[in-house]
């Protein structure tokens, strides 16, 4: 198949067509690298959502009180239960798959350092809501079991709220104290929002320190705005939600059957449901662009029956001196695909560097999108279309390849 | 070389049913110089056909070198008994215009899957045989049709095969090529070839050993 004649023979039909190959070229080309482009489009569209969601855990659940809207056991509608930190003792032991508990209560309070006091909220943490949420720390550490434990009056600092108090060096700023609410703090660390957004403002300004320290200091009691609980490996958030739920209702007197009273938001549900829009997007994005591919090579096929009946002498010729159909099959086969494959990969190489480019161009002139953020060209989308072409190629020369074969020599050689 | 035993061919249509071979009976031995004659729709050319292994047959027999040559030969062992036992010369010369003169004579060579080299070196020698060694690089339209018709001779004769079928060999050519290219024929049959001529020109039959005249399908008379 692959031998000097063959490729001899692909070579002198393509010279002597320049334009009938070039247009068949065009076709195929255009296929792949609007294939190509828009799945890369469509990864950039899908980064710049999922960008938003960050390092955050997915598989996560965050669970608030809400005023309860049925009457149960004697209490009246209308009660705010309070979560408290036996609750997530209670969970820990009673829920099967529960990776970790983050919990946070937030108060405003002021915080003063030398001269400066502002009013900044303050949020009591365990140690692990760093890894629930879109943060990062900058400086330092974060809180840390052993403060909780021993309850030690440490804080770390958002970056705007360390930029306030100790200047654009905020690295200066630990070791230093503030003062919250009137006692004094030991500043560990620096922290802030992975990606900086008009909703993650507040990350940047708040204050954090470990809750048993807030309980004590700011007289709260065991109270818990909020805790976001993990799944641990092997479970899914959206199996252990109920169970937390109806845990939770039982412990503060909610009428099993009320919508409110105990709230939650699925992470995992959201983050599956926006997976499965990108999923079918990039779907829709491979039916087009395989369709546009299709009509490239239906093209190619279309040319080759061109050829095949333009070269009926020929291969009239060929056969008389001993051309066997197996070989007059295998010649234009390797010509179909030699065509659709070079000018698929063109397309495929196209698409890339364009793709490519507009990422790269992107990040020079630092251009931020709400909307896009670094298409790309994965490798397995490559190799699946490089592959798809030489299908393509073989499909598209098959039908010219057999009535090449069937070429009667005694009607092809008629002198006429 | 050649046995036709009551060989039959008819094309049917769907109204009508042509028979062109009503029964063909005849005996070519090996190196004998023979021409068929015979006028437009005699069935000389699908007699021709038959022999070439190009077209079937209805019913009979055709040994070709002692080898039954089947009348349901599948296109691979047809392919295969035309490349090692037939050559080939049309009246149209029927070569491949991209290609040289060198490369026409080594094309059925290359059927047979002999390397580019001894193939190149062989097509050069049957080239020297019709005294074209010097067009061996030119192509086709760079020649005049008593060179290209010698280029196609060489081309026939690269696979030594058993016998030589010429359809009208010098259909095309004026009367001093036609001359050129029969010596050719003349001192091919000399070496020991058979060859068979299929005319309608009396000079050029008479050049031949023997005469076969065909119409309406039989074989008439044979001149020796």
């Amino acid at each position: 198949m692959f031998n000097r004649d063959t490729w001899q023979e692909i070579w002198m039909t393509i010279k002597q067509h320049k334009l009938r190959t070039f247009l068949t070229v065009l076709g195929v080309f255009w296929g792949v690298f609007m294939l190509i482009f828009m799945l890369g489009m469509g990864s950039g569209l899908e980064n710049a959502v999922f960008r938003d969601f960050g390092n955050r855990a997915t598989n996560i659940m965050y669970v608030w009180s809400s005023s309860t809207s049925l009457p149960y056991q004697g209490y009246q509608p209308g009660r705010y239960p309070r979560l408290n930190f036996d609750d997530l003792e209670a969970i820990k032991q009673q829920v099967k798959g529960v990776g970790f508990i983050a919990p946070r209560t937030r108060q405003d309070a002021k915080v003063v350092h030398g001269e400066t006091a502002e009013t900044y909220e303050i949020r009591g943490e365990l140690s692990q809501m760093i890894k629930v949420e879109a943060l990062k720390v900058y400086h330092g550490r974060y809180i840390s079991d052993l403060d909780n434990e021993e309850s030690r009056k440490v804080a770390v600092l958002g970056t705007r709220t360390a930029e306030v108090f100790f200047g654009k060096d905020i690295e200066k700023a630990i070791g230093e104290y503030v003062t919250i609410n009137g006692a004094e703090f030991l500043v560990v660390g620096i922290f802030g929002p992975e990606v900086i957004k008009p909703w993650t403002e507040d990350d940047q300004e708040a204050v954090v320190i470990p809750l048993t320290t807030m309980h004590r200091t700011f007289g709260l009691d065991g109270r818990v705005h909020y805790f976001a609980v993990s799944a641990k490996e092997g479970y899914r958030i959206s199996q252990i939600e109920p169970q937390v739920r109806s845990l939770l209702k039982a412990r503060h007197h909610v009428a099993p059957d009320d919508p409110r009273g105990i709230s939650g938001f699925n992470l995992d549900a959201q983050f599956r449901k926006i997976r499965g829009l990108f999923d079918g997007i990039s779907a829709f994005l491979w039916i087009v662009g395989i369709g546009t591919l299709l009509a490239g090579i239906v093209g190619v096929s279309n040319i080759m029956l061109i050829v095949v009946k333009e070269r009926t002498k020929e291969i009239g010729i060929r056969k008389a001196i001993g051309a066997t159909p197996a070989s007059i099959i295998s010649s234009i086969l390797t010509e179909s695909i030699f065509i659709t494959a070079v000018s698929g990969y063109l397309g495929l190489l196209a698409g890339v560097l364009v793709i490519g480019g507009i990422n790269f161009l992107m990040e020079q002139s630092g251009v931020e999108s709400q909307m896009f953020y670094n298409p790309e060209v994965n490798l397995g989308i490559a190799v699946g279309a490089m592959i798809l072409l030489t299908i393509a190629g073989t499909v598209a020369g098959l039908i010219p390849a057999i009535l090449a074969a069937r070429v009667n020599p005694v009607i092809a050689l008629k002198d006429e | 070389m050649i046995a036709l035993r009551d060989i039959r061919k008819a094309y049917a249509t769907e109204f009508t049913r042509l028979e062109v071979l009503k029964g063909i009976d005849l005996t070519i031995e090996d190196g004998e110089y023979v021409s068929i004659m015979g006028s437009s729709g005699s069935g000389k050319s699908t007699l021709l056909n038959i022999l070439g292994i190009l077209d079937d047959y209805d019913s009979g027999t055709y040994h070709l070198d002692g080898t039954l040559i089947s009348k349901n030969l599948s296109q691979k062992e047809a392919a295969y008994y035309r490349n090692r036992f037939i050559g080939f010369v049309f009246q149209s010369f029927n070569l491949l215009n991209f290609k040289t003169a060198q490369e026409n004579v080594a094309l059925p060579l290359y059927y047979q899957k002999i390397s580019r080299k001894e193939r190149a070196d062989l097509a050069m020698h049957h080239l020297e045989q019709v005294g074209l060694a010097d067009w061996a690089t030119h192509f086709p339209n760079q020649m005049s049709g008593g060179q290209q018709q010698r280029v196609a001779i060489a081309r026939a004769l690269a696979t030594s095969p058993k016998v030589i079928l010429a359809d009208e060999p010098t259909g095309a050519l004026d009367s001093k090529t036609s001359h050129e290219v029969m010596e050719i024929f003349d001192r091919v049959n000399n070496e020991g070839r058979t060859l068979i001529i299929v005319t309608h020109e009396m000079d050029i039959a008479h050049r031949t050993k023997r005469i076969i005249h065909i119409k309406d399908g039989i074989i008439i008379n044979q001149d020796e």
